[in-house]
């Protein structure tokens, strides 16, 4: 629900670390306790940057499964969208090992800077 | 040809900065502010109400109110007694931002304030992403709502100060298993600071005004009469 703020985000972080040069990739990494919705921010993506220097270029999701730990019998489980209840012993207590991440990890430029472009 | 450039920064950094901007804003005009959240109904706006007339012997308090459209809870609000209250309609966005506080402080003549009161958009899931600058998160759970809510909203409650568990007045009508409530809260949120209440018979609001009275900063706790 608000992935244009996220996205706006997005490019600002992009074309700050690019310095000039025009953005071909960006690469996120999203854990999956992060409500984000993938489509939604590349639908914004195409809009946001036109006429910038990211136009055209590509947004890759790297997922990050939500791991848990439950702190009760120690068990080791996948977060299945139902809450955080172990399905072992049935505890809430659960420590988050990933799944939180939601960062931007790398971005791809083309060498030279967009004034360059045609000289 | 393509060369990679590591980035690893946050993807709300910007949001994160601006909030940080607001907090010293705040800190420096000795401003205490609370960030309150909660489902839509839950009870935000009429525990302003409650609050407000408790407190507004001792302090200045002020409001900022974040609605998707309308100005009906900053009117409660500046009737209730607050000093100022600025009105926030998000256009449709389900949460308050860094960049929407930073407007709203930017309204308020900060030095003639001691509280001021954030009532975040109705909705227990995109508000807890979004950092606004404030020193205190309080959600606003209802007996109503349902017992299963920590369950189903993990993010909201791990991310808070304290709750407030409004219209307990409804506990004898309605099926709201407070022990499993308070089991899914402790699970998340271990020695979180709860305030049972009810806006509507004032029970229990006496804890959380001595809560909000006590986490005041010193420099803006009103002076000893």
């Amino acid at each position: 629900m608000h992935e244009l703020p996220i996205t706006q985000s997005i490019l600002e972080i992009a074309l700050r670390h690019a310095n000039g040069h025009r953005i071909t990739d960006v690469y996120l990494v999203i854990g999956d306790l992060a409500s984000v919705v993938d489509d939604s921010v590349q639908f914004y993506w195409e809009i946001l940057t036109k006429d910038t220097p990211a136009e055209g270029s590509r947004l890759h999701f790297k997922r990050v499964p939500a791991e848990l730990q439950c702190m009760n019998c120690a068990r080791k489980f996948r977060f299945n969208g139902e809450g955080l209840v172990c399905p072992d012993c049935g505890s809430v207590g659960v420590k988050v090992l990933s799944g939180e991440e939601f960062y931007m990890e790398a971005i791809e430029v083309a060498d030279r800077t967009e004034d360059d472009v045609g000289s | 040809m393509t060369k990679r450039v590591p980035v690893v920064e946050k993807l709300l950094s910007a949001n994160d900065r601006l909030a940080q901007e607001n907090r010293a804003r705040l800190d420096e005009a000795g401003v205490f502010a609370v960030n309150l959240m909660a489902s839509p109904g839950a009870g935000k706006t009429s525990l302003i109400e409650q609050t407000l007339p408790r407190l507004t012997e001792r302090l200045r308090v002020a409001v900022v109110d974040g609605d998707i459209a309308t100005s009906i809870d900053a009117d409660r609000a500046a009737q209730a007694g607050a000093v100022a209250s600025v009105q926030i309609n998000t256009g449709g966005e389900c949460h308050l931002d860094a960049v929407m506080l930073h407007q709203a402080l930017g309204q308020l003549d900060l030095g003639q304030i001691d509280l001021l009161l954030v009532e975040n958009v109705g909705n227990l899931v995109c508000p807890a992403t979004f950092a606004l600058g404030t020193h205190k998160s309080v959600l606003i759970a209802s007996v109503p709502e349902g017992d299963d809510k920590p369950y189903k909203y993990p993010g909201m409650y791990r991310g808070v100060d304290a709750l407030v568990i409004n219209k307990i007045d409804l506990l004898p009508y309605i099926p709201f298993d407070m022990d499993y409530f308070r089991r899914g809260v402790e699970a998340l949120n271990p020695g979180l600071v709860t305030f049972p209440l009810s806006c509507k018979t004032g029970e229990g609001l006496d804890a959380w005004i001595e809560w909000l009275l006590h986490n005041l900063t010193p420099t803006t706790r009103p002076p000893d009469h």
